[in-house]
């Protein structure tokens, strides 16, 4: 069914909408452009006088021209370590080497020498995660002189923190997913492991270091005295240490070695759903800034955006006269089929059962889930705890957690809650989780959780026999407010890695599409859900 | 008719005459040489045979080899095309004595028109009017001046054993002879050891004005004037039919000079008078001159076809197969005007010298007629004319004819091999030959502008960066990044530029700083906001631009780097060309320097030397070879093997 739209761009809201957008955007924008320009022109220059070629031109000349670059984590460690790690150190993100989809990972030794942060590790493993997922050859441009020994107990000793790195590359390389390390600059101590732990490794001449301890801990654990060269370089590692497989001239010829070897990895993309030819929405993309409402609060009508999003505006609704505020429905985005499971208010227990059921659709045809999340949560209330809304919502998130095929996740709005829960948020572990800058993410609202902590502060006082004034009330309940604003700012959210980072919403089709082509890299698995509470 | 010709030529010509041959329901019989094995005129034919070897001499010029070849396909008849065997009255007997017909005049027509002095002297009996001139062995200063006033002013003296205008002399009037005799003769002495001269009547502007002729053996008629003035040292570079300024009354006086010509020789089939005509002023009656009679189709036989409407091979098998002249001469007219340009693996810059390559693109536009003996792919070998192909157009008027023939060329696409293309275009503008003023001096005079190598403008240069990238396909949809584009460096021969793709169809090139926004709308290219005539072509070889001047960009091989990969022990052939000699045999110790070979090419001999010490391995050509740019000639051993 081909979407209406009842949008005016002449109208007054639109345009105050538009502007309010783009307002928010500019923000995020300087955010990312001051990340990618990572530890800033002073550091560039000594890094490019040592004949290195800048971190984002490495990834940009690692991939085919005209590549896209789905950049995860772009504002991570946004506002973090007092500004020191911009972009978390390390970029990170999707593109084709050689035809061929790969996570690159790479190191920006203009920010601390390419040290890893805790989020510098986040990111890392994060962006490992995505690989092995999606099944996606990983290549490591190395240029780090290891831990942030500032911050050592935050990056060593837990679980995720810098031996995952080696973990999951043992772990891929066992899944077939091809390890390629790039050894641009150093490579020191556990670092070292990124190139040894590699199917295949390429170092640079005179520039690519690896090894355990450099020459100061050597010279004081030994007394040897050694150049970093002799001790662990280029020539060393091909020649003599097999540590490495190929020496490269300079920064270009590794690259183009590293493209050599994504081209010999023999690898043929599943073939797990039927592709269309694509085609364009019937409107315009950039409408959706005039469309979404500056105001959270303000309700929309979701259909809007997903005719900005998907192929000719062409929607198959799936039982839209049934708890209408969740909208189902197939749908192909740049020619991949998609199953689109959107809010349009708060989850009743209608609307949850429809959802459960729908991913129930999309999972026995192995069609990719898409959830547009804009939730304030379930229905509170007696009616609807009496009607079970609890065991409604869990069927919801029971198939939402269980269900095999890819999930992408969109928060376009508010995400708040159980709703986050239902809608496929960061714990269901969607394949990936873009964030639209107007929105807001906490477990409820400021306004209500202040409430919540008033109410039982009122009932306690209220016990002892003492009153709240209406003053004392709102002074109590301000920083509360303050700090549940702070925190469900999507700039805030992004440089923690609650998602994969934040996109202009008129490129939702572009990001939503380059998500799902990379997630078919892997097969889908057949699905098999838990107990349905009925 | 003929049921089956086999045609003794190869190249555009040949695929010439297959086509009417076709067209006539005759069967036809290809030749071919080692070196053009897989040439397009071999495709074309409903047989091949194999005659030997590349060089000329060990194929298209053993007319016993291929008379065998045409006994064994059982062909009735021998088409010679133009060149190799097409005037040789051996060869015609030859071919007579087998048993088939020669497509062509007899032998001994071919004869009497070879040899010059003989030709010119049985024209002037025949009435037919050549250069006056005193060619005669007495010398004295009075008998030549007598000569000289005969003959009429201005005159040239010549020194009769000379050459590159050294003991020859411009004579305007009577009163300036003795003593520029004098001197011409003292010239000639020292230079040649000989003062003995010749005088002929100068001719101011030397317009070069052929005569299509057609016999049946008994009568011919003419199928009226080619001009073929634009030459290059003497090489045909664009004709045209008919000739600017051309009277109806000196046409008449030239066509029936010509078919006196042929009949007094008993012609029989296709040839051209060629003429010298003074075009210092208008065209007149008495002012042309017979100079010599080729004896075979001419190269520039299209534009005569396009103004008359004949198909001169057409008529060249029906009258060798015994039908009587196809037409009269009142049946034939003139409509229109033609031109014929010839488009040739040239380098121009460096003097015209004949190139070679494979060509990885070739394009021709709808339009004219193109003659071309090569396709998309196929090599421009060393051992033969490096001709590409002869572009030809036709329009009512000569100005129509000359744009159709600019907008032919400006759309012809080559990548692959130099060529003189932009020299064609440069002379389809040149304001002179546009108003028809036409001598064989022209092209000489202004050479400088005409081979002005302009460079090609950056926006050209930014639109082949982005299809060396693989991105010149605007569908393609590319560059999605979330906050900035990314900046991609794209290295070709000779230099490097930063591609940012923006965009589907839209991206950013840096070049030396500056920076060229690039997109595509509505079925065009667009460079900083203007619209582009361009054509993006990625083939074999690299990327081109064509639409103006075109721009071939070399991709680069990132991994071809460092010197462990290509051994310093290989000597290889930097260009194409022939190995004159060899200096080293294996287990010969050589220094770095040493002389090994010799290649000669391009009319040069290149010494090739050791690049280091080492000792000969192995020696992988001989003297004689014709080797490809890149061969591998000698090696040394490597310190392994030592």
């Amino acid at each position: 069914m081909l979407l209406k739209t009842l949008a005016v761009p002449s109208s007054d809201t639109f345009r105050s909408n538009r502007s309010a957008h783009l307002a928010v955007l500019e923000t995020v924008r300087e955010a990312a452009l001051s990340a990618a320009a990572g530890g800033g022109a002073k550091a560039l220059e000594r890094h490019v006088s040592r004949g290195k070629m800048p971190p984002r031109e490495r990834v940009a000349n690692l991939l085919d021209p005209g590549s896209a670059f789905l950049e995860i984590g772009a504002t991570a460690a946004h506002d973090m370590y007092g500004g020191d790690a911009p972009c978390a150190g390390v970029i990170a993100g999707i593109g084709r080497v050689n035809g061929c989809d790969v996570m690159v990972v790479a190191n920006d030794a203009t920010v601390k020498g390419g040290t890893y942060y805790p989020m510098t590790v986040k990111k890392h493993l994060r962006a490992q995660e995505i690989a092995e997922e999606c099944h996606l050859p990983c290549i490591y441009l190395v240029d780090s002189g290891g831990a942030n020994l500032p911050n050592q107990d935050e990056v060593f000793p837990d679980r995720d923190h810098f031996g995952r790195i080696f973990y999951n590359q043992a772990r891929m390389s066992a899944k077939g997913i091809a390890q390629i390390a790039v050894v641009m600059g150093s490579c020191t101590a556990g670092g070292a492991y990124v190139p040894a732990m590699s199917d295949v490794t390429i170092i640079v001449k005179n520039q690519g270091t690896i090894f355990l301890a450099g020459p100061p801990l050597v010279k004081a654990a030994t007394g040897e005295v050694v150049s970093a060269e002799e001790l662990g370089g280029g020539d060393v590692h091909t020649r003599l240490s097999g540590v490495a497989d190929y020496l490269a001239e300079d920064d270009a010829h590794a690259l183009a070695l590293a493209r050599r070897a994504v081209g010999n990895l023999n690898r043929t993309l599943p073939q797990s759903v039927q592709w269309q030819s694509p085609e364009a929405p019937l409107y315009d993309p950039e409408e959706i800034l005039g469309i979404v409402p500056a105001d959270l609060r303000t309700p929309y009508d979701i259909r809007e955006v997903i005719a900005r999003v998907v192929d000719g505006s062409r929607f198959d609704e799936f039982k839209p006269r049934f708890g209408e505020t969740l909208v189902t429905g197939f749908a192909h985005l740049e020619g991949c089929p998609v199953g689109i499971v959107a809010n349009n208010g708060v989850i009743f227990s209608e609307a949850a059962q429809k959802g459960a059921h729908f991913i129930e659709l999309c999972s026995m045809r192995n069609i990719p889930l898409v959830f547009l999340q804009n939730v304030t949560g379930f229905m509170v209330g007696r009616k609807y705890e009496n009607e079970g809304i609890a065991r409604h919502g869990a069927k919801m998130v029971t198939a939402v957690a269980t269900t095999n095929v890819p999930k992408i996740t969109m928060l376009v709005g508010g995400s708040f809650g159980a709703g986050n829960y239902g809608m496929s948020g960061r714990a269901y572990s969607p394949r990936f989780l873009w964030t639209w800058p107007n929105s807001r993410i906490s477990v409820m609202g400021g306004e209500q959780a202040a409430g919540v902590l008033a109410t039982v502060r009122r009932e306690g006082l209220e016990r002892a026999g003492s009153t709240w004034s209406a003053e004392d009330e709102a002074e109590f309940k301000r920083p509360t407010i303050e700090m549940f604003e702070r925190q469900s700012h999507p700039l805030y959210a992004s440089a923690r890695l609650w998602d994969d980072g934040l996109i202009d919403p008129r490129k939702t089709r572009d990001v939503l599409a380059l998500s799902l082509r990379a997630s078919l890299n892997a097969p889908i698995q057949p699905t098999r859900f838990g107990i349905f509470r009925m | 008719m003929f049921q089956k010709i086999l045609i003794a030529n190869r190249g555009e010509i040949a695929c010439r005459v297959i086509d009417t041959a076709r067209k006539l329901g005759v069967r036809t019989v290809a030749v071919y040489s080692d070196a053009d094995r897989g040439s397009r005129h071999v495709a074309l034919a409903d047989e091949a045979a194999h005659i030997g070897g590349s060089a000329p001499r060990d194929s298209y010029l053993r007319g016993d080899a291929i008379i065998a070849a045409a006994l064994e396909t059982g062909a009735q008849a021998i088409h010679p095309g133009y060149g190799f065997l097409s005037e040789n009255p051996d060869f015609v007997d030859a071919v007579t004595q087998a048993g088939m017909v020669f497509i062509g005049p007899s032998a001994e027509a071919i004869r009497k028109m070879g040899l010059k002095d003989a030709a010119k002297a049985l024209m002037e009996e025949a009435g037919v009017p050549v250069v006056p001139g005193y060619h005669g062995s007495n010398q004295d200063p009075a008998h030549l001046a007598e000569a000289a006033g005969q003959i009429g002013y201005p005159v040239l003296i010549k020194a009769v054993a000379g050459g590159g205008g050294k003991g020859m002399r411009l004579v305007d009037k009577p009163a300036d002879f003795t003593d520029a005799l004098a001197s011409a003769q003292g010239e000639a002495l020292t230079a040649f050891g000989n003062p003995a001269v010749l005088i002929e009547r100068y001719i101011q502007q030397p317009r070069h004005i052929e005569v299509q002729v057609f016999g049946d053996g008994i009568r011919a008629v003419h199928l009226f004037e080619r001009d073929c003035s634009l030459q290059r040292r003497h090489q045909k570079v664009i004709e045209e039919a008919p000739a600017p300024g051309m009277t109806e009354e000196m046409r008449a006086a030239m066509g029936a000079a010509a078919v006196r010509a042929a009949e007094t020789i008993g012609y029989s089939g296709a040839g051209t008078i060629e003429f010298i005509v003074d075009g210092s002023e208008c065209l007149r009656p008495d002012g042309f001159w017979f100079m010599e009679m080729n004896t075979r189709l001419q190269v520039e036989h299209p534009v005569t076809e396009a103004i008359t409407g004949v198909d001169l091979v057409e008529w060249q098998l029906r009258v060798a197969s015994g039908e009587p002249l196809p037409a009269r001469q009142e049946d034939l007219s003139i409509s229109g005007h033609a031109f014929e340009a010839r488009l040739y693996a040239e380098d121009v810059p460096a003097g015209f010298l004949p190139a070679t390559g494979t060509l990885a693109h070739l394009h021709f536009p709808g339009g004219a007629r193109i003659e071309s003996g090569v396709r998309p792919g196929d090599t421009i070998s060393p051992w033969y004319d490096p001709m590409i192909a002869k572009v030809v157009t036709h329009g009512a008027t000569r100005a129509i004819a000359l744009r159709a023939l600019e907008a032919a060329l400006c759309d012809t696409e080559v990548a692959g091999s130099v060529t003189n293309l932009d020299f064609l275009i440069a002379l389809t503008r040149h304001k002179g030959f546009g108003q028809g003023e036409v001598d064989t001096g022209l092209i000489a005079r202004d050479l400088g502008a005409l081979t002005e190598a302009a460079e090609p403008d950056p926006a050209t240069r930014a639109l082949a960066v982005l299809g060396l990238a693989g991105l010149a396909d605007p569908l393609v949809r590319g560059g999605i990044t979330l906050w900035q584009p990314l900046r991609r460096t794209i290295a070709w021969e000779g230099g490097e530029a930063v591609l940012e793709v923006l965009g589907p169809g839209a991206a950013r090139v840096t070049l030396a700083g500056v920076a060229h926004e690039i997109a595509y709308e509505g079925g065009r290219w667009w460079v900083d906001g203007k619209p582009r005539r361009a054509r993006i072509v990625s083939h074999a070889a690299g990327t081109s631009v064509f639409g103006g001047r075109s721009l071939t960009l070399l991709p680069l091989d990132p991994l071809a780097r460092g010197g462990e990969e290509v051994g310093g022990g290989l000597t290889l052939s930097p260009m194409p060309g022939l190995v004159k000699a060899v200096f080293v045999a294996p287990g010969q110790e050589v220094a770095a320097g040493d002389r090994l070979a010799i290649l000669e090419a391009m009319k040069m001999e290149h010494s090739l030397t050791a690049a280091r010490d080492g000792r000969v391995a192995e020696v992988l050509a001989q003297p004689g070879d014709q080797v490809e740019a890149g061969a591998a000639l000698i090696r040394l051993e490597e310190d392994a093997d030592a």
